[in-house]
């Protein structure tokens, strides 16, 4: 049988995200299904992560799964010295898709390597995380109609940021401009320009940001500062307040910008932003339920079709 | 054959591995475990080569290196030579190169890949990508082992091929 799991969407083609974002863009209009009736969701974080836990469930159950798992190593056997393959196994003979976080990098893949279940990857350390891609991706195709040609301004923390690195390497063929505005202490990793240039995006990196800076955008991708990520304190002190977006700096930006944030935000996004019409984060988040009804569809082998002629809509 | 000239007992069946950079031929002689071999070993270190000046070498009785050995010889060193000799004969001669994928030779360096944390086989492919040629375009000197880089197929990770560590 044909693996369908989703432990990476960096290599997949233009068709098959156009294909995910179409079927996101269904469940957007009728979230509520019963397509997945009699199917059952297991969702193993070995390691917490509320929100993106709360996603996948809630995904599952608009769609009329029913949801297993647990939220916390600490109470399962992985605490007692179980292997991952053996908990994995376990899991296998209960559920019909498994949507799993874990701490250590390449964990999703090796799972996927020991079980016929479908693998959804919700995060392997600092690895991957393709929901969250996903949903980047969908709310950038949303709110700009287009993948293709966009000025993407990704700030703040780009040398940890896993989400921008994703999202660079999945937006690649859809010819971006990027602009890297970071810190020296977290600029993008030369393995990234490498890639850029491998690749033939073009980029721009900048140290300052502000009105001018900012103003050709169509997305600002924003990130957290965070203070645990310098070596050097004083550093840390200088540039902690140099990449806060606040409202009166989207004066002379594009009317389509819109600000992207992975959430949970600190203080990198100022309140007074939020009324703007450019701040998009919050929608972002929603945005990810429905890339994350995609998924587990995609993974169970329901298409896009499928999904077009359901007759199990809630309305 | 003039007094100079060293004389080693032609083998009748076993393997010759040539061209070993001097300074590796102890670590390949552990990494092989001759020296807990109960056959014929002979080993030079030292010796005059037209190739690269000084080499060392190892003739070994009876013992045909497998697969996985002579990954891990690629690794250790690149572009060594291995001859196989049977009844007196070489049967097979060749230079060994680094496979495409190496299959549960090297340990993963980041202590947060799942291959450190889990019984399980590391797998790492080998890059050759020009990385290094585009970043110093006039270094024409640079020989595999400067270029490859290998990438671990579970986290990601590239490491060069001149720091890694056997498993």
């Amino acid at each position: 049988m044909e693996n369908r799991s989703i432990v990476s969407i960096a290599d997949y083609s233009k068709t098959q995200i156009k294909t995910l974002l179409d079927m996101a863009s269904e469940f957007e209009k009728y979230p509520n299904r019963e397509l997945l009736k009699g199917k059952v969701v297991a969702t193993l974080f070995f390691e917490p992560s509320t929100r993106t836990r709360l996603s996948f469930e809630t995904a599952a159950n608009r769609l009329g799964a029913r949801v297993i798992g647990f939220t916390d190593p600490k109470v399962t056997s992985s605490s007692k010295g179980e292997t991952l393959k053996d908990t994995i196994k376990m899991v296998s003979n209960y559920a019909d898709v498994i949507v799993m976080r874990h701490k250590l990098e390449g964990a999703a893949l090796y799972a996927s390597e020991v079980t016929d279940v479908p693998i959804i990857n919700a995060g392997d350390g600092s690895n991957l995380h393709p929901s969250q891609t996903m949903l980047d991706l969908y709310s950038i195709y949303k709110t700009q109609g287009t993948l293709n040609n966009l000025n993407i301004y990704m700030v703040g923390d780009l040398k940890y940021g896993r989400t921008v690195h994703s999202l660079l390497m999945s937006m690649r063929k859809y010819h971006p401009t990027f602009h890297f505005i970071s810190p020296k202490e977290l600029e993008m990793p030369e393995e990234y320009k490498f890639y850029c240039k491998h690749n033939d995006v073009k980029y721009v990196e900048q140290r300052d940001f502000n009105e001018d800076t900012i103003a050709d955008a169509d997305i600002l991708y924003m990130t957290r500062v965070q203070r645990e990520r310098f070596t050097d304190l004083m550093e840390y002190e200088r540039v902690k307040d140099a990449y806060i977006l606040r409202a009166d700096m989207l004066t002379k930006c594009k009317d389509n910008m819109k600000i992207l944030h992975p959430l949970p935000r600190v203080n990198e996004i100022e309140y007074d932003v939020d009324d703007s019409k450019h701040a998009y984060y919050f929608e972002q988040a929603q945005n990810g339920l429905y890339a994350r009804e995609a998924l587990i569809c995609q993974t169970l082998g329901i298409t896009l079709n499928d999904i077009k002629n359901d007759k199990t809509i809630i309305k | 054959m003039s007094k100079e000239q060293l004389m080693v007992a032609a083998l009748e069946n076993g393997s010759v591995i040539d061209h070993i950079p001097t300074d590796k031929l102890f670590t390949i002689v552990k990494l092989l475990e001759l020296d807990k071999f109960s056959e014929p070993v002979f080993i030079g270190n030292n010796l005059d080569s037209q190739i690269m000046s000084r080499k060392g070498l190892i003739k070994v009785a009876n013992k045909f290196l497998n697969e996985k050995e002579i990954s891990k010889l690629a690794v250790v060193c690149p572009n060594i030579r291995l001859t196989v000799i049977k009844n007196f004969e070489v049967v097979e001669k060749r230079e060994i190169g680094l496979p495409e994928t190496l299959s549960d030779i090297v340990k993963c360096p980041n202590p947060v890949c799942i291959t450190n944390n889990e019984p399980m086989k590391t797998v790492f492919y080998v890059e050759r990508h020009n990385y290094i040629h585009q970043m110093f375009p006039y270094e024409h000197e640079l020989n595999e082992q400067d270029n490859a880089k290998l990438k671990c197929r579970y986290c990601g990770k590239e490491v060069d091929l001149k720091e890694i560590k056997l498993k």
